[in-house]
């Protein structure tokens, strides 16, 4: 049982989604189903990342192919990491679902698409073949497209059109990355084609196989010129779907950036100084961005892309501090975003409006709500204790050290900007008086809801915001966790011979 | 052959291209289907072409020997194809849907979702 232990979670979710297909009209069953589901899947990941945090890297061939031959199933510290996260951001999402999605999207199969893309997004961190990779985003993308436009409301569709087509072309970039790169190498395993790499001589191919990873997975995780698709899209649909395309959609990419770049390609000054430009670039949009929208669910948005700057800044230092840096940022980013979206879907239910104008006076009507949410709100710009302050201190001392000025001051206008961005949406939707608006009658606010559907409503938040705080004042963990990693990233031999059993 | 892939590889990445830039919902879904077309090439160009060699082991060897045709690239584009079929006849019921609903062909008029709401 413990030897395929790394592959449970795939297996956890198959199950659910495909029980939950049986239940289709049992909606109220669907919702006790999938939360369940997400609970086991949680207990499963727990359980993988401690087997593998005790015994090392631990390899799963498919059908016994050894290695090189068939797909294998790598559960490294960094992938059993993500897993265990996406547990915890879908088991909070799955119990948000509950109330918060209206019956006409529930009875479209909302959570058996949902654990699908659960499924994909766990095969994607555990995968060690590069066209299994490819497979799993195939499915991460089309579980995603149903989520984003089932309802079919007008502006729902508009963003999913958007979604689809850029998706869509990242897909095929992605493909021809693989072609070029499977032409020149001749293998698929990703540890053997970091072996190979090295041998093959037309290093010009190579770079540009280098760079159609670069466009394909820079679509899919927002970096700078690739990221108009994200603020056209990911506040159209539920806030339940938002959260999880926020909290780990884009960190795919940035996962699948993180692996290939450490992985396969060598460090190469070209693509450091195209990694670096890119990621400054993000930081500085993402963070202008921010400051002039009026809708939280548009500030949040752009915030994804301002931060997603941050990881992939540090992943072009290369250096181990730094990758240091970009593992914490990573572990704390997808739970606040997760967290932060939640947030705005219960500011919804409340006030039936996500625009700051209308917004105001949530701090007295609701001190402890209020509360609760500014613990993540504060992370987020990195207050000391709590979680964002952390990866920042690394990766700000890795851009010092390293003498990138630009990216130094990047990081630092970047957390600024979140700053500010951030006290004025507490100053406008906590602080302020509540403008005079007529409430629409047609929706069940907040206060109407019985006792029990409040709770599917803040816990899921107090909980994220609890794995923020344990994220922050655990520090030392999770640092300890993150260097562990970038050590296993920056020498990739651990990875190779653990995968091809040398 | 090669040469002839080569060609009509890049014109199916081109005129895919080409097409997805245009303002026509229509067009986009042309422009995905030839542009997965162009990529299923391109796999099978880089995989080498190797005529008349299939790779069966000789009944008195254990190995495979000398030159023969990689199997590997037409699993990957018969995979490529499959995904690429479901996203397309995905994409024809969301252009369609959409149309109903916003009652235009054209991307330029989908811009609500940049609205300040």
């Amino acid at each position: 049982m413990t030897n395929d232990i790394i592959i449970l979670p795939l297996v956890v979710h198959l199950f659910f989604s495909i029980l939950l297909m049986f239940l289709w009209n049992k909606i109220n069953l669907q919702k006790i189903v999938s939360i369940v589901g997400n609970a086991v899947a949680l207990v499963v990941a727990i359980w993988a990342f401690v087997f593998v945090y005790n015994n090392g890297t631990h390899v799963v061939e498919s059908g016994n192919w050894p290695a090189p031959f068939g797909i294998v199933f790598v559960g490294d510290m960094l992938a059993v990491t993500l897993v265990l996260l996406t547990a915890i951001a879908g088991f909070a999402v799955s119990i948000f679902s509950a109330i918060s999605v209206i019956k006409a999207r529930l009875r479209f199969g909302y959570f058996s698409v949902f654990h699908f893309l659960l499924l994909g997004l766990n095969g994607a961190f555990l995968t060690g073949d590069i066209f299994n990779l490819y497979v799993w985003f195939e499915i991460i993308i089309i579980s995603s497209f149903v989520l984003i436009s089932i309802g079919g409301e007008r502006n729902q569709l508009e963003g999913a059109v958007k979604y689809f087509a850029l998706n869509f072309f990242a897909s095929m970039i992605f493909l021809t990355a693989l072609g070029v790169l499977y032409g020149l190498v001749g293998t698929l395993n990703m540890a053997d084609i970091s072996l190979k790499i090295a041998e093959v001589e037309n290093t010009t191919l190579v770079e540009i196989s280098a760079v159609l990873f670069l466009v394909g997975f820079g679509i899919k995780s927002a970096i700078f010129p690739l990221y108009f698709w994200l603020p056209a899209s990911y506040h159209t649909p539920p806030s339940a779907v938002s959260a999880i395309f926020a909290g780990l959609l884009t960190k795919v990419g940035v996962y699948a950036l993180i692996r290939v770049f450490t992985l396969i390609y060598a460090e190469d000054s070209f693509l450091t100084v195209l990694l670096l430009t890119m990621a400054i670039m993000t930081i500085f949009s993402g963070g202008v961005g921010a400051i002039i929208q009026n809708n939280i669910k548009k500030v949040f948005m752009y915030f994804i892309i301002c931060h997603i700057g941050f990881m992939i800044g540090g992943l072009a230092l290369f250096t181990e501090v730094a990758m240091a840096g970009v593992i914490f940022y990573l572990i704390h980013d997808i739970i606040i975003k997760t967290n932060l979206f939640l947030m705005g879907g219960l500011i919804y239910r409340i006030k039936t409006t996500t625009n700051m104008k209308k917004l105001g006076g949530l701090y007295a009507n609701y001190p402890k709500l209020s509360l609760l949410m500014a613990i993540p709100l504060f992370s987020l710009v990195g207050i000391p204790p709590l979680s964002g302050y952390w990866p920042k201190i690394s990766l700000i001392l890795a851009s010092f050290n390293a003498e990138e000025y630009w990216l130094f001051g990047a990081l630092i206008f970047g957390s600024l900007i979140t700053l500010i961005v951030i006290a004025k949406l507490w100053a406008e939707v906590f602080w302020k008086d509540q403008p005079k608006i007529n409430f629409p009658k047609k929706f069940i606010y907040f206060d109407q809801l019985r006792l029990g559907q409040k709770f599917t409503f803040v816990f899921p938040v107090a909980f994220l915001t609890f794995v923020t705080l344990y994220i922050g004042f655990g520090a030392e963990h999770i640092q300890q966790l993150s260097q562990r990693i970038a050590t296993e990233l920056m020498n990739n031999e651990m990875y190779i011979n653990a995968v091809l059993k040398r | 052959m090669e040469i002839i892939l080569a060609i009509i590889t890049g014109v199916l990445y081109a005129s895919g291209i080409y097409m997805i830039l245009r303002r026509s919902m229509v067009k986009l879904i042309l422009g995905i289907i030839l542009l997965g077309n162009g990529v299923n090439l391109l796999i099978f160009l880089l995989g080498r072409i190797t005529k008349g060699e299939p790779p069966i082991i000789d009944s008195a060897k254990k190995v495979l020997e000398g030159v023969y045709a990689d199997p590997i690239p037409q699993a990957l584009i018969l995979t490529a194809i499959v995904i690429s079929f479901g996203l397309q006849a995905f994409a024809i019921i969301l252009v369609k849907r959409t149309y109903k609903v916003l009652k235009t062909d054209d991307l330029d008029q989908l811009n609500t979702t940049d609205e300040d709401s």
